[in-house]
Parts: structure tokens; C-alpha cells; sequence
């Protein structure tokens, strides 16, 4: 079946956007009019297209509250470059954030198991999100650790630019071998010293990442009734 | 030679590869020298009655002891959550009920207390509310563990225990059925809220189910535990101690049987578990047999809980009062299924301008909630459930990441099989519950 453009009987053929970067087939947003005669995105609601600039995280003040300021207090002794190795601290609807240094999480991650007033046992989640357009380092891995001595939560968090890669920390957590390989499957983000980084979920011959912002959803164009129905990521968007 | 009709052979760089579907395996195996070929490497999977879904393992054997076993995942990733970051908030219970297709309401209440913890409003989840989605976790957890009861049976060799634990967990899902409309992926927990209210034929349901079950339960530790085969098939097979769950980060029943009582509900409570009165079972044998008698026990408990929640179920909303967050209609469930109720419909299209335009932006637009990132955990029947959710501000998940249990607690199949019998693999990874629409979400 052909995928150029043209016609095939009576039915258009949609070009697929993106197909030679091997994401899913994209169809553009029909043109002039779409469903029920409307013009441009068809959207009344004023909400349509509105960009907001979104906030900074900031330091939050000391005291931090609960046990976040034992944590942060325990880290400080126990590994001698904390000073260097953290970026920010975030307390926000009750969890802490420590935002580290990408060359550093993987000693931080080993002070944080092994020093016995922190005692973070189990890493629970290693996952990334991809901040586009917020600064040159948009992709955010987060490390949900737990320690199940003291009954607490606390979350790292390390920010890369595209194409730089951040130190395993499958050493300290084997744990996290599978959901750092799931990191570099859907969004490209390479963990040095990973023992196996491969794909995981997506086939081993996919070309791109696809949590990425900027790898469409796709999905293909649905025609009803001569009017046709984009794919979602090509709908209206209310932000 | 083989016959052609159960398998098929052919040569390539890295030796003779057979195709089997089943039959006798003698005479593949009778064409093998013995001697030249002592390394044998098996494909189980992905389309194998005993690997619980569409899980391959790849798996080097010397003689009947496997000498190394890889873990291929993936084949049911269907990107829910990149697809949840093109829905609003409430869209997304769609999805994420469809992640782990066995404990649908523990996806849906750990994303909702997820989403109600990023708007702030975690103790304005009215009481029923709270009740019902505790009640229901647990009927969940119940079905779940039953459905684990069945197909570990039949791997081993118990087909009748198939039949049995299907035939209850039906009693479930009709529960489920009576109250959401849908045995199974029901969208009944919704942020800030239920779909609808637990009708009264329901509650008589759960009343019936709470008799019923402890009887059957007997039967089946009768059937079971003094099972020679049984327990030579699960006692000392696949055993993973705590240091290696930990390091592993294999939680839920398997960290339990290896004796560490680690359970969410009740150190890190949620949904008001602290106020629940329940044991946490636990093993130390470590093994099959352990995490066998560990699901038993927490069944028992499940009951305990269950019936706690039915006692206190008192009438009274199951919708925040914050009609900005709260579903705008009533739903009902009528003779084609869940909608509007007539009532609603009657005052949005003929009484209420006002109501007609917040039930729209309400339900096209959605609520948006303030920027920021949150990670809740929930104890599913598998382990620890955990959401990372991140808001932008705006009425679509910027991010949300499901910590599956089944997809953790998969990496622990290689150390559980090297080294063991090929038939302790099917033993072994049995035990961890795997649920590969989780795994691969």
C-alpha cells in the first residue's frame, strides 16, 4: 500500500508527517474546514493555543518541615562534597526533592543506602520527564527512594541536556537496571556504566523515543461521514 | 527424525533450531548427539500457556538445570502513558484501569489519590467515598489473589483449583458489575470521587460473598496445602530472601514470604487504612510454598477488612464539595449501561443555562490543577503501585509514570532460575504474580 500523496478511488491519502524519523504516521490538521464548517481550530473557549510560561522551581526556605530537615541534615554529614553535589532543595506538597548533580547521583545514592541515619533500602522508581522548552537541560530522572528503617520517602532528581549521559546507579540499586533501560527506551537518556542498555518495551529496531515531547502521539486520521477526525495530539488542545 | 506435524528443524550458524508446539519432546530430543550438543537454549514464550501473558524467557539449559534465563518484555506496550498526557485528568481513569487488568481498582484509586494529592485536596475525599475505594481495593486484592490461586494451580498441575478460583473471583467481578456497570477496566474511582454511588443489591452481594468465601477457602487448604505434589513442587523452589528483594526491588506477597511485613496500608497508610483493623501475614520460608501461604492469609484479611468497611458505610456524598472538581452529572445505570441520569439531563437541557454550560466546560475542558509533582504509593496485590504524576498547570497530565509491581518484580526471575530446574522456573516466576499488561503498561 502506498503512503505518498494522491488519491486512491475517491479517498485521499493522508501524507504520514515524521515517517522518515520512524514516528508514527502524522497527519497534518486539515486544512481550512474541518467538521461542521469551522474555520481554524474551532475552538470558542479562549483557551485554545494560550501558552503560559511555566514556573520555576525554587528553593524552598529552612526549616523544611517533618523529617526532611534530618535527611537533609544526615546527607550533609555523611557525604563530604554535599555541597557540591545539590543543586536545589524542593519541599513541596509534603515530599522532598534534592536536586543533584548528574556526575554525583550515583554517590549519593550510595550514601543515602549505606549511612545508618538515612537508610534508604529500597529505590522504588527511576523515571524521567521531559521538561521541553524549560531550559537546555530538559530531561528531569527522578529517584523515588524509601527507607523502610525510618518509614520515609524522598525523591532525587537530575537534570540532563539531550545527548549527555548520567551515571548508573544499578550498582547501588540492581533494582533500577530494568526502569533505567525503560528511561533510555523512551526518552534516549544514556546511563553510562548500565550493564545492558537496551530497549525494553518499544521493539530493539525502533527509531526514536517516544515519551519525548516531541515525538507525536500519532494514530491515524479517522474519516466519518467525509469529515475527518485528526488523531489526538492533532485536535484542540486546552492547556 | 521429528514428525513434521509437532515440529519442525532447521540449520543455522548457531546450531540446529526445532520449532515445538507440543507433543511428545522425545524425539526432538532423540536427534540430539548427547555428547556434542550439551547446551540446549529454549525460547519459552511469549505465547506459552505457564508465563502468566505474553512473557519470553530465553533459557540456556544443561541437561534440566538452567544455567542462564533472560527476561524479554514488551509485547503488550500499548503507551498509556504517553496517550494519558492527551486526556484530562478524569480521562485518564480510562487508561490506567487498563494498565494491570487484574486489580483494575488499585490503578484507578492510586492514580486518583495521585491527581487529589496534586490539587491539595487529599482530606476532602468524603468518608463513603473513602470507604467504598477501600472496600473495593480489597475485593480486588481478593479476585486477584484468587485468579494468582488458579493459574499457579494449573501450571502445576492443579486443574481443578483453575476452575474453582475463576469460579469465585466471578463473584467479584459480578460485585463489580452490579456497582460500575463493567466486570473489569470499570473507571469507577474518579479524582475526587466515585463514578456513582454502591447500590443497596450490591451491599446484599458482599454480605452474600463474605459468607461464601471463608467455606470455599477451607476447601481449597484441604485441596492444597496437604497436597504431596503440592508442596514438592513449591517448598525450597525459587527461594529469594530479603536481602535479594530489597536489592531487587521485589515487593508485596514475595518480600513478605520472605519475612520483612512490609505492607503500605500500614506504614505509609492511605485511604484511611490506619483506621482498619488487619494483620499483616508473613513467611520465612522465602519460597513458592511461602508466598503461597502468605496470598492465603492476606485473603482471610481481606475479608476482615472488607466487612469492617460494609459496617461503617453510612449514606452521605461521594463527591468532594468543590463543584469546580466534582463529576457535574449524577450517573446512573440504566438498562444499556452507565450515563446521565434522567434527572440531570432533564435539568441541564430544560431547566438550567448556567448548569448546561459548567457540565460542558466541566466535562469537554476539564478541571486544571496547579503545577507541580507528587509520587503516591499504594500496596497492590503485586507490590508496591507507585504514580509519579507531574502537572503543568493545565487540564492534561503533563507526566504520569506507573511504578508497576509486575514489571519490578520480573528482574528477580534470573535469580530465582539459575541454577534450579527448568520446571521450578514455571514454579518460580508463577510466585511473582506477573501481570504482563502491567509489566508493559
Amino acid at each position: 500500500m502506498s503512503i505518498r500523496p494522491g488519491t486512491e478511488g475517491d479517498i485521499p491519502v493522508a501524507v504520514p508527517r515524521g515517517a522518515e524519523l520512524g514516528a508514527p504516521a502524522q497527519t497534518p490538521p486539515s486544512p481550512d474546514k474541518g467538521m461542521f464548517g469551522v474555520k481554524g481550530t474551532g475552538d470558542v473557549s479562549g483557551f485554545g493555543r494560550l501558552a503560559r510560561p511555566r514556573p520555576a522551581v525554587s528553593d524552598s526556605p529552612r526549616p523544611y518541615g517533618g523529617y526532611f530537615d534530618d535527611v537533609y541534615d544526615a546527607l550533609e554529614e555523611a557525604y563530604p562534597a554535599f555541597s557540591e553535589a545539590i543543586e536545589k532543595v524542593v519541599v513541596d506538597r509534603a515530599e522532598l526533592t534534592l536536586h543533584i548533580r548528574p556526575e554525583r547521583i550515583m554517590d549519593v545514592c550510595r550514601v543515602m543506602r549505606d549511612d545508618e541515619s538515612l537508610r534508604f533500602e529500597l529505590c522504588s522508581s527511576v523515571d524521567a520527564v521531559d521538561y521541553l522548552g524549560s531550559d537546555e537541560r530538559r530531561f528531569h530522572i527522578a529517584y523515588q527512594l524509601t527507607s523502610m528503617t525510618y518509614r520515609r520517602r524522598v525523591r532525587l532528581e537530575v537534570a540532563v541536556a539531550d545527548g549527555v549521559p548520567v551515571p548508573t546507579v544499578t550498582s547501588v540499586y540492581p533494582t533500577a537496571d530494568w526502569q533505567e533501560r525503560e528511561v533510555y527506551d523512551m526518552f534516549g537518556v544514556v546511563f553510562a556504566g548500565h550493564p545492558n542498555l537496551t530497549r525494553i518495551l518499544m521493539p530493539d529496531d525502533w527509531e526514536g523515543h517516544p515519551q519525548r515531547k516531541d515525538y507525536p502521539l500519532g494514530g491515524v486520521p479517522v474519516e466519518y461521514k467525509g469529515a475527518e477526525i485528526p488523531p489526538p495530539d492533532q485536535r484542540r488542545v486546552y492547556q | 527424525m521429528t514428525t513434521p506435524e509437532y515440529a519442525s528443524e532447521r540449520e543455522t550458524t548457531e546450531g540446529r533450531v526445532f520449532t515445538v508446539t507440543g507433543g511428545d519432546w522425545d524425539s526432538v530430543t532423540s536427534s540430539i548427539d548427547p555428547l556434542s550438543n550439551e547446551k540446549i537454549v529454549v525460547n519459552m514464550g511469549p505465547q506459552h500457556p505457564s508465563t502468566h501473558g505474553v512473557l519470553r524467557l530465553v533459557l540456556e539449559l544443561e541437561g534440566e538445570t538452567v544455567t542462564e534465563c533472560r527476561p524479554v518484555v514488551g509485547y503488550l506496550h500499548t503507551g498509556i502513558e504517553k496517550n494519558l498526557e492527551y486526556r484530562t485528568w478524569t480521562q485518564g481513569v480510562t487508561f490506567v484501569t487498563r494498565m494491570d487488568y487484574l486489580s483494575n481498582m488499585s490503578n484507578e484509586a492510586a492514580y486518583c489519590l495521585a491527581v487529589e494529592k496534586l490539587l491539595g485536596i487529599t482530606d476532602q475525599i468524603t468518608e463513603r467515598a473513602s470507604t467504598i475505594r477501600v472496600m473495593f481495593m480489597e475485593l480486588q486484592r481478593i479476585a486477584s489473589h484468587l485468579v494468582w490461586l488458579a493459574t499457579t494451580g494449573m501450571e502445576l498441575g492443579a486443574i481443578s483449583m483453575m476452575l474453582y478460583g475463576f469460579r469465585e473471583r466471578e463473584y467479584i467481578l459480578d460485585i463489580f458489575e452490579e456497582t460500575s456497570g463493567l466486570r473489569m477496566n470499570n473507571g469507577y474511582i474518579r479524582p475526587g470521587g466515585l463514578a456513582q454511588d454502591l447500590p443497596e443489591s450490591a451491599v446484599k452481594k458482599i454480605r452474600d460473598f463474605l459468607v461464601y468465601l471463608p467455606k470455599k477457602l477451607k476447601e481449597y487448604e484441604a485441596m492444597l496445602s496437604g497436597q504431596v505434589i503440592w508442596q514438592k513442587r513449591t517448598q525450597g523452589v525459587a527461594v529469594l530472601d530479603v536481602t535479594g528483594c530489597l536489592a531487587l526491588g521485589v515487593t508485596g506477597p514475595v518480600l513478605r514470604a520472605a519475612g520483612l511485613p512490609w505492607d503500605l496500608r500500614k506504614t505509609m497508610p492511605y485511604a484511611g487504612y490506619e483506621t482498619y483493623e488487619f494483620n499483616v501475614p508473613t513467611a520465612t520460608t522465602a519460597d513458592v510454598w511461602g508466598r503461597y501461604l502468605v496470598r492465603l492469609a492476606e485473603i482471610r484479611e481481606s475479608l476482615g477488612i472488607v466487612e469492617q468497611a460494609l459496617d461503617r458505610l453510612k449514606p452521605g456524598p461521594i463527591w468532594v464539595a468543590d463543584k469546580k472538581i466534582a463529576w457535574p452529572a449524577q450517573l446512573a445505570l440504566g438498562v444499556d449501561g452507565l450515563g446521565n441520569s434522567l434527572e440531570h439531563v432533564a435539568k441541564i437541557m430544560g431547566q438550567s443555562m448556567e448548569s448546561l454550560i459548567h457540565h460542558f466546560k466541566l466535562v469537554t475542558e476539564g478541571f486544571r490543577v496547579p503545577p507541580g509533582q507528587v509520587y503516591v504509593a499504594v500496596e497492590h496485590p503485586r507490590g508496591e503501585l507507585g504514580v509519579h504524576a507531574v502537572s503543568d498547570g493545565g487540564t492534561h497530565p503533563y507526566r504520569v509514570h506507573y511504578r508497576e509491581p509486575s514489571f519490578v518484580n520480573l528482574q528477580a526471575i534470573p535469580a530465582m532460575a539459575e541454577g534450579a530446574l527448568l520446571a521450578d522456573v514455571i514454579a518460580g516466576g508463577a510466585s511473582l504474580d506477573p501481570v504482563m499488561g502491567g509489566c508493559d503498561r
